[in-house]
């Protein structure tokens, strides 16, 4: 640590002493003038609550939201894989129809603000979907039978069941343009002599894509779609907005509710930064180990 | 040669790349187990012909048939047909994820339907041929580049193709290469393959050649037998072709 300091020098030592003035008094504005009275000690109780008549700890309000954070991240990317998929082969395809419509989604998606996309998607796609599916009756009937442990742990509160899969759906229809972009890029960036290679011991366009292409293509988006994985857990606080229950829907609820505004953000942000921080710092370890392979 | 069945015959083969005119009215045809030498200065559309050839290119215009069936660009029999036509690459183009015996396999077993065990036996057999059974299971890039293109050719040859096309095999290698890839191709020249090669090797083409074919500017501009075509080719521009890459 002190080695650290010894390589600061008088810049350093100013610009440091700038923020630490900024700091100090924004600081100062709520101390004073705000009269906020602070209270961290409320915060982990939010987080994981003592049940006082039955005497265990739960999830309380802040877990459940980063549980189902979890949850949709990780099931909508796995969406998303698959969509992000078949729309990177589509605008490779040689069929000009299906390659200019998945041009199309790609265009409408990226130029289009993703709150307005996700309201759109949410109220002309996925919640027809749920009442096409009846969802809704399906989930309830499981909320009340007494065993639904597993899909309590899948799924989280059963009742929500269809906001979740909504939410899902809304998420990975919105990162699957960015996934097949990736993907694209993957499958062109395989040298054309590879392909003719495939063709000229015989293969169908099928077998010279599953074989020959995609495998190479895969090794080189893994990085590229790590990324994407941490931009769709950041991505899903917008979900929030279409009342799905997740960290950021939660914190709201929160704030409301115990006007403890800054406590709450700040725990919330923290959250997000350490899995988002975390993953990225994990998938970067990964990726120095297969290079050195 | 003219007893032997023809496999391949074009006539009035035209192809354009937009306006550039790549073949001009090309006829040609291939007996089996004729032994063909393309030569010609680069852009001759030498190797757009025998890209013609396994439908990795289509002409515009005239025939084209291959082992009695026509081929154009709708035709279905194209990918049948690719399995009796094999094709060995300037770059070699093997495929890098997979080791040299699954690179040999991959065909058999995906196009072929063969066994896993079958298409082994086939692999290793072919392996031997071209002399590098102990490569085996390492990867194409831990390979040097003649080893690569001799694992190319057994690769083909692991489709028991009738016919094999070389696009320029050693134009990419070193030259302390060459010769283990021309070798290998004598010695397939011996077995009786039809073999198609563009090549500027003079010395494999006066070993196997039995057609010599000189190309320019996509014409078709000689076609004789090695004995003609080395001492006295009849058109002036060969002539000139010849003194420039057998001057040193």
């Amino acid at each position: 640590m002190i080695r650290f300091f010894q390589k600061f020098r008088w810049p350093d030592w100013v610009i440091l002493g700038v923020l630490m003035a900024f700091f100090g008094y924004i600081w100062f504005t709520i101390e004073g003038s705000l009269n906020y009275s602070w209270r961290w000690h409320l915060i982990p109780n939010y987080i994981l609550g003592w049940h006082t008549t039955r005497e265990v700890y739960f999830a309380n309000i802040l877990l459940q939201g980063l549980g189902a954070t979890i949850r949709i991240s990780v099931y909508a990317s796995v969406l998303a894989l698959i969509f992000g998929t078949i729309l990177g082969i589509a605008r490779c395809s040689s069929n000009l129809t299906i390659r200019m419509l998945a041009r199309t989604y790609l265009e409408l998606l990226r130029n289009i603000p993703p709150v307005v996309v996700i309201f759109i998607f949410f109220f002309f796609l996925s919640q027809q979907l749920i009442d096409f599916l009846n969802l809704e009756r399906w989930a309830r009937g499981i909320a009340r039978q007494d065993n639904n442990a597993v899909w309590e742990f899948f799924f989280g509160e059963m009742r929500r069941f269809p906001s979740l899969i909504a939410g899902v759906i809304v998420l990975a229809l919105f990162e699957s343009a960015f996934v097949g972009e990736i993907i694209r890029a993957g499958i062109q960036s395989i040298p054309k002599g590879q392909r003719e290679a495939a063709r000229s011991i015989g293969m169908s366009h099928g077998q010279e894509l599953r074989y020959i292409v995609l495998p190479q293509a895969v090794r080189k988006v893994v990085p590229p779609l790590a990324n994407q994985f941490i931009s769709l857990i950041k991505d899903s606080a917008i979900l929030s907005l279409i009342s799905v229950q997740e960290l950021t829907y939660k914190t709201l609820e929160l704030v409301a509710s115990s006007r403890m505004i800054f406590e709450a953000w700040l725990t919330t942000a923290g959250f997000y930064f350490v899995i988002c921080f975390g993953l990225s710092r994990l998938f970067a370890r990964f990726e120095k180990r297969s290079d050195n392979r | 040669m003219s007893d032997a069945k023809p496999i391949i015959e074009a006539t009035h083969l035209d192809k354009f790349y937009g306006d550039f005119h790549a073949l001009k009215d090309i006829d040609l045809t291939v007996h089996q187990g004729e032994k063909m030498v393309i030569c010609g200065p680069s852009g001759s559309g030498k190797s757009t012909l025998i890209r013609c050839f396994n439908g990795l290119e289509w002409h515009n215009s005239g025939t084209l048939v291959i082992d009695g069936i026509e081929v154009h660009e709708q035709s279905k029999q194209m990918r049948g047909l690719r399995q009796e036509v094999g094709m060995v690459f300037q770059q070699f183009n093997l495929f890098p994820h997979l080791t040299v015996l699954e690179n040999l396999m991959i065909g058999p077993m995906k196009v072929r339907r063969l066994t896993r065990g079958q298409a082994e036996e086939t692999a290793r057999k072919y392996l031997d041929r071209v002399h590098i059974p102990e490569q085996a299971d390492k990867y194409p890039a831990a390979l040097s580049g003649g080893q690569q293109q001799r694992v190319a050719i057994a690769r083909s040859l692991c489709m028991e193709t009738r016919i094999m096309l070389f696009d320029e095999p050693t134009s990419a290698l070193d030259p302390e290469m060459i010769n283990e890839v021309l070798d290998v191709m004598v010695e397939l020249a011996h077995s009786g393959m039809t073999m198609v090669v563009v090549t500027h090797e003079m010395g494999f083409a006066r070993k196997v050649a039995d057609t010599m074919v000189f190309m320019e500017q996509g014409e078709i501009v000689e076609v004789s037998s090695p004995d003609r075509f080395f001492t006295s080719p009849s058109s002036e521009r060969c002539r000139l072709f010849l003194n420039q890459i057998l001057e040193y």
